[in-house]
């Protein structure tokens, strides 16, 4: 019986050696651990035997499965690990190959822009409010202190669609009509587009603008600096000053242009600021009296201040655009240059 | 607004380098454009004296030796000029130098004889005759003696100058003038102010017979005039015509200079009549009739009418108020006696009459600026100054004044000093705020707590007071002196974007993810991008808002659908190689409410889409509006749409949402592809889908508020069914059929079409996979069976519909 089991083991030892794949290997199983296998042959072999030997040879028996079934399962897992490294191998990638993919669209820049400066302003408490883009004389003009004869008319080009009415000049017609709905204290941002008879590297017929607001008691020129200090330090970045100095628009009085110190050098002078060491930026002012009258609000009570940005401007400052034709060419290069 | 360094300072005594004084300018709001130094281009040009002067014979050339002082003593230059001699001293350009133009100068030999450098005109100093006496001669510069060789020939020919041109805001038309920036300066500096002078002596005896009258004082609130006798014509000093040159005008003669001299330097246009050939005695500023005619100064003939004003001789025109003087009565050499008139004309008035006729001088531009009657007055009493002071005739004692009853005092208002730091959020001490307003030369009287102000008479721009006062204190005290604060005493407010606007975000944000570039177009281009639409003559499309005053014919019309601007956007990307891509604009369209406008036009936002490119096709569009519906929590339905003018009829369609039509989208229709502005080999092949949908429509369907539905508790049942149906038969018509019989279908999705033998020809085989849904219980084999009987029933009895065997 030894011997026969060693012999037994040695051929399944071979047979297991010789299986290189799970066809061979179930064939390996049911020659010799299947229910018919040589295994079990020896097992119905026990009968044979007198039942005195029975219990010991049963155990030797047992013990001889338990090998065998062990070396088969040692040798599955041989072949599995082979067949997972074969599988891997043929999956393999060239993962230098291009990727295929839908890429999303992006917001133009003068939307990615104009959020920016939303951001800086909503959290501040500026509601932001849209109005008209073609408007009556009236709200461009003449409530905001530019009577029919003003020259301060002439400081803009105007395109007209009918004797009274004009595509907005400025984003200052939002002012008067926001004015008309709320009464401070107000703090009020208004984006849109706005025209003018302009064309060239910097201008353009069309452009965007955003009016800021507030108006409440005690309201001075510090906190109008106060609070460009913030816009200017959030979108050109936390080192950059303001500088006011005397201007004029006819809807503010006293009225300051606003140049920032220059992000690119520093101020130390280079192209972007003409070697001065500062870039205008926007014009701004105490509201004037008679622009506060015209929406019913008491200048003796409540003062305030105004300023009006030039979209693009800051877009093209921002991102070193020397072409203000390019926000409206819509070339696919120039739009997916950007993110938001 | 030029002004020459020098004659400014004839005004106030400057100590401070042209380059200071612009900073200080800048500073209290004057900004100088462009600081222009005459010599700016002239380097290493010296005075020389020619030692000897040869003529080489066989050419037009001199060889010179010239003494330039410490550049060298015994320099060789040949010349061509001929008045060249032994002696001269005249301006040497040494050899590396430069001269105005760009032109530089380098030892080389002429006709083969060594040249080190050249021997100038006074043109080629950029000189003229009213600069230099002598610079328009043809040939060489011919220097004073005393002039010392080696010398920097700038200061020598009086180019050691420099001129300010200086921006001036609407608001300060008193500083349009020589003087007016002096009396800045002259505050500025805290120096006083040289005012020019002002007398004159009156001779002979009173004018009789003559009235001066203004009919239309609405538009000449002041008139001044005064006669002149015994005019002696003449050429105007030297100081004069270099003052006129340095600002760009040609000295004419004495008594046109001095109207010239009297705009520059006063701000105050002025204009004198030939008297012998005005033909009644009396002046009329009225109203021009209709068709009236007059033919100005410089020939050219306009037909006039109520809207413009003239100056009249009692009959006929004889000057366009403010603008320029009639042909008729021009001084020329022979004037004996002369009317001066120094006005105030309205400024519209001037610049719809300049604007109108097209003639834009000098004048019109002082007029349309604004001209204040301290001006008029100043101006008269200056120009009679310098007829007489250089002695150009006689002035008559009488002078004709109209006026309109205007006070002739400055405004005067009550002020408090606490209210203007109020404005300004600091604390000006008292006795600088004041020595400011004095310096600006405001009358401050101290009136208790408040301060008594009067304004200066040519500040006709202070009008509300304290505002006004806070801005003269600040921009003289300094702007740096602001202490930035950030509304300290202010109410907290709510801000943020309002829904409406925060939708508009979501919907752009959705285009964004399913691959679209947002574009920004013009809002207005011309009706022949409408035609290029095929947009019908009578369509809604064509009512138009339409620009009076275009810019260019490009821009004519505020436009009334995007569909023509994105089409173009795609051209232009095509054209430039961008060979795909999807893009959308979300804008205003425009629509009057009447014609003519009476009323502001109804703006209303519409959301164009743009998708070109190879794998484009009508269902990877349709599928980015289903996206957009489904990120919008709307559903879009669709329609066929075969009268979109610039659609393909086959491959368009309507959108609707919720049972609304709310836009269009389709293929290019390929009469439109044919006529693109593209290669003729390769346009067929780009695949161009455009679609627009009224954004407010859109917007209105959008839920406002989302509730949350519970999660189906058992799993959908699917069934595949493949339908054997005729070719006209649409899938939108079947899957219609499949929901309405059976309300437990909770969606329905064709993944297969079939054509083929098998079934038949003009037929169709559609595959759908139906999904069942009932949200109490789970659907049993049988209730499914039921679904599907009563489905296939429905579709054989509506569309004819069979079950592929």
């Amino acid at each position: 019986m030894d011997e026969r089991m060693s012999e037994l083991r040695a051929r399944i030892e071979e047979a297991l050696a010789n299986a290189h794949n799970k066809e061979e290997l179930a064939v390996v199983w049911q020659n010799y651990l299947g229910k018919k296998g040589q295994v079990a042959e020896l097992m119905k072999g026990l009968g044979k035997l007198s039942p005195e030997e029975r219990p010991a040879m049963g155990k030797v028996i047992n013990e001889f499965k338990g090998l065998a079934q062990a070396a088969y399962e040692a040798r599955a897992a041989v072949l599995e690990a082979l067949e997972l490294e074969a599988k891997n191998r043929a999956e393999r990638v060239d993962i230098t190959l291009p990727a295929r993919r839908r890429p999303a669209g992006n917001l133009h820049p003068i939307t990615i822009t104009k959020n920016e400066i939303i951001d800086v302003f909503a959290g501040m408490g500026f509601e932001i409010y849209e109005s008209p883009e073609i408007e009556d004389d009236d709200h461009n003009f003449t409530r905001l202190n530019v009577p029919k004869n003003h020259p301060a008319r002439d400081m803009q080009d105007t395109f007209y669609v009918a004797d009274d009415i004009v595509l907005r000049t400025q984003t200052s017609a939002g002012q008067i009509r926001y004015m008309d709905e709320v009464k401070p204290p107000l703090k009020v941002l208004v984006p849109g587009r706005v025209f003018r008879s302009d064309s060239d590297a910097t201008h353009s017929p069309m452009f965007h603008q955003m009016e800021g607001l507030v108006v409440d008691e005690h309201i001075t020129l510090g906190d109008l600096q106060g609070m460009l200090d913030v816009f200017v330090r959030k979108i050109f970045g936390p080192e950059v000053k303001t500088r006011l100095r005397p201007s004029y628009f006819p809807f503010t009085e006293p009225s300051a242009e606003v140049d920032v110190s220059c992000f690119q050098c520093g101020g130390k002078g280079c192209s972007l600021c003409k070697h001065t060491g500062w870039i205008e930026i926007l014009g701004s002012g105490v509201v004037h009296h008679s622009v506060l009258e015209s929406c019913g609000i008491d200048p003796e009570k409540y003062s305030g201040f105004a300023f009006g940005i030039g979209i693009e401007r800051i877009a093209m400052l921002k991102y070193g655009i020397s072409n203000i034709g390019l926000f409206f060419e819509n070339d696919l290069r120039f739009l997916k240059q950007f993110k938001d | 607004m030029k002004v020459p360094f020098s004659w400014l300072k004839r005004y106030v005594d400057i100590d401070i380098t042209p380059e200071e004084l612009e900073e200080k300018l800048f500073g209290c709001g004057f900004e100088v454009e462009e600081l222009i130094r005459l010599d700016a281009e002239i380097d290493r040009v010296v005075v020389g004296v020619v030692t000897s002067c040869e003529k080489i014979e066989g050419t037009h050339l001199h060889l010179c030796k010239v003494d330039c002082g410490e550049y060298g003593r015994d320099i060789q230059i040949c010349t061509g000029a001929d008045n060249v001699y032994t002696g001269m001293h005249t301006p040497a350009a040494l050899d590396g130098s430069t001269l105005p133009g760009g032109v530089t100068i380098m030892a080389k030999p002429l006709r083969g004889i060594p040249s080190a450098g050249m021997l100038c005109s006074g043109d080629e100093l950029g000189l003229n005759e009213d600069l230099y006496p002598g610079a328009e001669y043809y040939g060489l510069l011919d220097l004073p003696k005393d002039t010392v060789p080696g010398e920097p020939i700038a200061p020598v020919v009086g180019l050691d100058d420099c001129i300010f041109d200086i921006a001036i805001t609407a608001n300060r038309p008193d500083c349009q003038s020589v003087l007016g920036i002096a009396r800045e300066v002259a505050a500025i500096l805290g120096k006083p102010l040289k005012m020019p002078e002002t007398d004159y002596r009156i001779t002979g005896e009173p004018v009789e017979n003559f009235s001066i009258r203004v009919e239309a004082q609405d538009l000449c609130p002041r008139y001044l005039g005064h006669q002149v006798r015994n005019l002696r014509i003449a050429e105007s000093p030297r100081w004069m015509r270099r003052d006129l040159a340095l600002c760009g005008l040609r000295s004419i003669n004495n008594v046109v200079d001095i109207t010239n001299y009297v705009m520059l330097e006063i701000g105050q246009p002025m204009h004198a009549f030939d008297r012998d050939t005005l033909e009644s005695s009396e002046i009329i500023v009225r109203r021009a009739r209709e068709e009236e005619e007059i033919t100005t100064l410089d020939g050219k003939s306009f037909k006039l009418g109520p809207e413009n004003l003239v100056i009249c001789d009692g009959e006929k025109p004889v000057a366009l108020a403010g603008v320029m003087g009639g042909l008729n009565s021009e001084i020329t050499g022979q004037t004996k006696e002369l009317l001066f008139e120094a006005a105030k004309f309205a400024r519209d008035s001037i610049r719809k009459t300049a604007r109108s006729l097209g003639q834009n001088t000098d004048s019109s531009s002082h007029f349309e600026k604004g001209i204040s009657e301290y001006s008029v007055e100043l101006g008269m009493e200056r120009a009679l100054h310098l007829i007489d002071a250089l002695n150009c005739g006689d002035i008559a004692p009488n002078r004709y004044d109209c006026d309109a009853g205007q006070a002739k005092e400055g405004k005067t208002f009550r002020a408090s000093l606490a209210r203007i730091n109020a404005i300004l959020g600091i604390e000006i001490p008292e006795e600088t705020a004041l020595e400011i307003l004095r310096r600006l030369e405001f009358r401050v009287k101290k009136d208790g707590a408040f301060l008594k102000v009067t304004a200066p008479r040519w500040r006709e721009d202070i009008e509300v007071g304290e505002p006004d006062l806070a801005e003269e204190i600040i921009r003289m005290y300094g702007f740096d002196h602001i202490t930035p604060t950030f509304l300290t005493d202010s109410t907290v407010t709510n801000g943020g974007k309002r829904p409406e606007m925060k939708t508009e975000d979501r919907v752009k944000r959705a285009l964004c993810s399913s691959g679209f570039y947002e574009a920004m177009t013009m809002s207005f281009y011309a009706e022949e991008d409408l035609d290029a639409m095929h947009v019908a003559k009578d369509a809604p499309e064509r009512n138009t808002v339409r620009i009076m005053n275009p810019i260019n014919a490009n821009f004519t019309i505020m436009r009334t659908i995007l569909a023509p601007s994105l089409l173009k956007v795609v051209v232009g990307n095509l054209k430039k190689g961008n060979t795909e891509g999807r893009l959308f604009e979300l804008a205003n369209v425009y629509a009057p409410k009447e014609l003519p406008m009476t009323q502001l036009p109804k703006e209303t936002k519409h959301l164009g889409l743009a998708a070109f490119g190879a794998e484009e096709d009508f269902f990877t569009v349709k599928g980015a509006l289903e996206d957009l519906a489904e990120s919008l929590g709307c559903c879009f339905s669709y329609e066929r749409a075969e009268d979109v003018p610039y659609l393909h009829p086959g491959i368009a369609a309507y959108v609707l949402c919720g049972g609304e039509r709310i836009g269009c989208f389709g293929k290019l229709a390929n009469i439109m592809t044919r006529e693109l502005d593209l290669p003729k080999d390769s346009k067929e092949n780009y695949k161009i889908f455009l679609g627009e949908l009224d954004y407010e429509k859109l917007a209105a369907h959008i839920p406002a508020q989302l509730k949350y539905k519970p999660i189906p508790a058992f799993p959908d049942l699917t069934r595949d069914l493949s339908l054997v149906t005729s070719e006209e038969t649409t899938c939108g018509a079947i899957e219609e059929e499949i929901r309405k019989a059976c309300p437990q279908v909770s969606r329905v999705e064709l993944f297969d079409i079939y054509r083929g033998i098998q079934i038949g020809l003009g037929k169709k085989s559609m595959s759908f996979k139906i999904s069942f849904r009932q949200d109490d219980k789970a659907i049993d084999q049988e209730t499914e069976e039921r679904y599907v009987k009563k489905i296939l029933g429905n579709l054989k009895f509506r569309l004819g519909t069979e079950i592929r065997g």
